[in-house]
């Protein structure tokens, strides 16, 4: 579509001038985190002078004894326990509403889709104050248990729609063969909602790794703290003084992401536009 | 006996399927936005029990400086993030709809402060680059201008937070270019046909088709924008400050519940939050029957 040469050129600079800007702050800090502090602020450029791995180190040493080892396999935990809870809860609603009958399901699922909108802050007192009282505070339940009752209504929504895209043949010839509808969700609609569920596990899989306030809220005990309660602990007790261990560990704490999403790019692209095209 | 015997027969499978989903929905949804509500009207403290107030906390907020700035505070950041962060996105996206070679490496690199924009981790490093001594300064003194600590200045925190989130245009931009490719070709061949040029195909045929886009687009800004708390917690070290410049909505309300304790006042702001949300929502809807282009 673009005419000349020379525009399609210009085309390409103006974009690419773009995507430096726009991953210049986090180059930077991957760069400073092998800085020495003290040149990490003198010091602009994306080339390092000297490269040292001290920040790592320290970094990785902690807070009182307890490794960011220990952070990230509480880190990993608590995604993997998200991760199974979203991928059961919301597939079976989601094969309820998109393809068995029952009494008040569209009146259920239209509710469903009204908990999308709704700002978790309404909730988030009352369940504080319920898990509080039966002393759950300071577990992982409060964080992973709503997992497990599909309260990420987004996902079930996502897999609604890729079930209803899926040709109705292939359950009618299921259910000629007698297969009833539990093993049709165990053997038919599993296996082929394998892309969206794909999708749930990823979306879960980056908000959990960055979600903040429900941690913030529930975890207290260090040696319970996943990543980003440790990060921000860490420069409460380090002051500003210690930035390159800081980044040091922030790089190391964007790793896991950054990996998700360069191996499963198709699936996140397509899971972030499915959502607003077919709504 | 019969009828209940074939209403069991028809639905239980339905309801085995959708139990979970229904024990979080009346456990964690209904049964706690009840109890919220009625905490509204409360004063509490989580040790002793709730004391009915009224419309107390209710009161209390329009006199309580904190409360109003705090709203104030939100509604400048959703009012300028939000546009701004849609206005580069679909510039970024039409850029990438051109038919140039390399759009999945461009798309996915201007996607990446998406992934990581609400982590915690993109948080510190935001309060190190606009710091005293912060990346921003180092390059300004370059250019021989004197910086200033951006975010201990009330007049310019709550823009590097602003900042921050338009950076994150990314996935509004993902969402553009899959409408963008939705637009069928055929459109602009007839319309080039017809003599029209570069802008009247924008306004006449991209615009109008991808006003669904831009509507789900802001709807979801927006309600996201509202809810913003990381950042503001992060940048400020939890205090909202400077001169609580950055004392967004959601970071008062965790302020009063849970440093606190005052959680009949946090259920009250809550509530009024909702009702925002809400009601900006449906506003939205209400003109969305002017302006968003529905194909059949």
């Amino acid at each position: 579509m673009v005419k000349s040469k020379a525009s399609k050129y210009a085309l390409h600079v103006f974009i690419i001038a773009g995507c430096v800007i726009m991953i210049y702050p986090l180059l930077w800090m991957f760069v400073s985190s092998f800085k020495p502090t003290t040149d990490i602020f003198t010091n602009t450029s994306l080339i390092p002078q000297s490269v040292t791995w001290d920040n790592y180190r320290q970094g990785w040493a902690g807070l009182s004894g307890v490794t960011f080892g220990t952070f990230f396999l509480n880190t990993f935990l608590l995604v993997g326990l998200c991760i199974v809870g979203n991928l059961i809860s919301c597939s079976m609603a989601a094969y309820a509403f998109g393809r068995l009958r029952f009494f008040m399901k569209r009146a259920f699922f239209a509710i469903m889709l009204a908990t999308l909108m709704l700002p978790f802050h309404v909730t988030v007192i009352p369940q504080y104050i319920m898990f509080n009282t039966f002393g759950w505070v300071n577990t992982y339940l409060p964080l992973v248990l709503p997992k497990f009752l599909g309260t990420e209504a987004f996902f079930i929504f996502l897999i609604v729609q890729f079930i209803r895209s899926l040709p109705r043949e292939l359950d009618q010839a299921a259910e000629i063969d007698g297969c009833g509808p539990i093993k049709m969700y165990w053997y038919i609609m599993i296996p082929l909602t394998v892309p969206a569920l794909m999708t749930t596990s990823l979306f879960t899989f980056i908000w959990t790794w960055n979600d903040f306030f429900s941690q913030l809220l529930y975890i207290s005990n260090i040696e319970r703290f996943p990543i980003a309660l440790a990060l921000r602990m860490f420069t409460d007790s380090l002051g500003d003084n210690n930035w390159g261990a800081l980044f040091a560990m922030s790089i190391l704490s964007l790793v896991p992401v950054f990996c998700v999403f360069i191996f499963f790019q198709k699936y996140l692209i397509e899971g972030i536009s499915t959502g607003a095209l077919k709504g | 006996m019969h009828t209940l015997k074939r209403f069991v027969q028809n639905n239980w499978v339905g309801y085995l399927f959708i139990t979970p989903w229904l024990v979080g929905l009346i456990g964690l949804s209904a049964f706690p936005m009840g109890f919220s509500l009625y905490l509204a009207f409360t004063s509490y403290d989580l040790f002793s029990a709730p004391k009915w107030i009224g419309l107390g906390n209710f009161i209390e907020m329009f006199h309580d400086p904190k409360y109003t700035g705090s709203v104030g505070v939100t509604l400048h950041y959703v009012l300028i993030a939000v546009p701004l962060s849609l206005l580069f996105a679909l510039a970024v996206a039409l850029l990438l709809n051109k038919g140039i070679r390399g759009l999945r490496i461009y798309r996915a690199i201007y996607y990446v402060p998406s992934l990581f924009g609400g982590s915690v981790a993109v948080a510190l490093l935001w309060r190190q680059l606009f710091g005293g001594e912060g990346l921003l300064n180092s390059l300004l003194h370059l250019l021989g201008i004197e910086g200033m600590n951006w975010i201990a200045t009330p007049g310019t925190a709550l823009y590097t937070l602003i900042l921050l989130s338009t950076w994150q245009f990314g996935s509004a931009m993902v969402i553009f270019l899959a409408g963008l490719k939705q637009i069928p070709h055929d459109l602009y061949e007839s319309a080039r046909i017809d003599g029209a040029g570069t802008w009247k195909q924008f306004a006449n045929i991209t615009l109008p088709l991808l006003t669904p886009i831009l509507f789900f687009n802001l709807v979801m800004q927006i309600i996201h924008a509202f809810q913003a708390f990381t950042p503001a917690f992060i940048v400020s070290g939890g205090t909202g400050g400077p001169l609580n410049s950055t004392l967004f909505y959601t970071l008062y309300l965790y302020q009063k519940g849970f440093a606190q304790f005052q959680m009949g006042y946090a259920a009250a702001m809550a509530w009024m939050l909702l009702c925002t949300i809400a009601v900006v929502t449906s506003l939205l809807f209400a003109t969305s029957r002017t302006w968003v282009y529905y194909q059949e």
